[in-house]
């Protein structure tokens, strides 16, 4: 027998603690691949925000830091600076990274920071209890808009991605999904570029992931993967938003 | 034949991801139960199974170990 696909090294043991079908887990066993892959795994520092992946040092055996909360951007920069031969990236929630943190996330692109940041976007806070975050969807019901995000009192969803790649300082920008196989590949590929960009020393790179949350959509795993087709990508379309061409 | 799916069952949280992109259906959901108190996903059908590993690459929890193809022998 010829093995096609195991489960990565880097991805420890132990259980997540994710509802059955979060997709974080689909994230953590990504950025565990390309760890092993690119031979990273023993020189990487991730810094871990508040949210859902609070716990995520427990699931990837690599030496980590947990940030306040939206700081990620800010305390990789000072791990980045102090231990340049160190391989930092964070991993950050729409919660984290676009709302509270998104000043220090502009900032650390604007710097062109040497960090990798993997960005999960699943239209709300998670673990607080789906309350809306900024990219909830317009209409979209959650516990803190129960008739719909509407445009005049809560503004519209913001797309980080674009809004980084207006700016010189990023090196690679791109959004990928994670609810079919397909996709899932493509955001492997993604993930990949943007650790490539930072051990090539080119600059800050981000890889959005559009993610589902089944437990605070009310809907079955499978459900909220056809959600994410149906009614988040047109929002928020999949590819490639700004490639330094040393990336390739 | 050796089995080509590797399931881990105490891992699974009995999502049916696996199940609802497995393109040949050789996938199920289980009667077992698991130490968690989930039914466990289980393969089947493993002579129908193509080793394409759309189980392993949507399998959120890592409870897909590891797919694996026969290797042809030449005759």
């Amino acid at each position: 027998m010829k093995t096609l696909y195991k489960i990565p090294e880097a991805f420890t043991d132990r259980p997540t603690t994710y509802c059955p079908g979060c997709p974080h887990g689909i994230a953590h066993r990504l950025v565990s691949e390309l760890l092993d892959e690119m031979d990273l795994t023993k020189k990487t520092v991730i810094v871990w925000p508040v949210g859902c992946s609070v716990f995520g040092y427990y699931f990837i055996g690599t030496d980590a830091v947990e940030a306040a909360h939206g700081r990620a951007c800010a305390m990789a920069t000072g791990i980045k600076r102090s231990h340049p031969e160190s391989f930092v990236m964070t991993y950050q929630g729409d919660g984290d990274l676009a709302s509270i943190g998104i000043a220090e996330t502009v900032h650390a692109a604007a710097r062109g920071e040497r960090i990798s940041v993997i960005y999960v976007n699943n239209g709300n806070y998670g673990m607080t209890g789906g309350q809306m975050a900024p990219t909830t969807l317009l209409g979209q019901v959650t516990t803190t808009s129960p008739y719909g995000r509407e445009a005049l009192a809560n503004g519209f969803p913001l797309k980080v991605p674009e809004m980084l790649a207006a700016i010189d300082g990023p090196a690679y920008i791109a959004r990928a999904a994670l609810d079919s196989p397909k996709h899932i590949i493509q955001a492997k590929k993604f993930i990949k570029r943007a650790f490539t960009a930072q051990r090539k020393e080119l600059g800050f790179s981000l890889v959005e992931l559009i993610s589902s949350c089944p437990t605070n959509w009310k809907m079955t795993p499978e459900e909220a993967l056809k959600r994410i087709k149906n009614q988040v990508l047109p929002v928020f379309p999949i590819g490639e938003l700004k490639v330094d061409e040393e990336v390739e | 034949m050796e089995t080509k799916v590797i399931i881990n069952e105490e891992r699974c949280k009995s999502c049916s991801l696996c199940v609802s992109v497995c393109p040949k259906n050789v996938l199920r959901i289980s009667n077992r139960l698991n130490p968690k108190g989930y039914h466990p996903a289980e393969l089947f059908n493993n002579d129908e199974c193509i080793s394409c590993g759309f189980c392993y690459l949507i399998c959120p929890d890592a409870a897909i170990v590891e797919v694996r193809r026969p290797i042809k022998v030449k005759s």
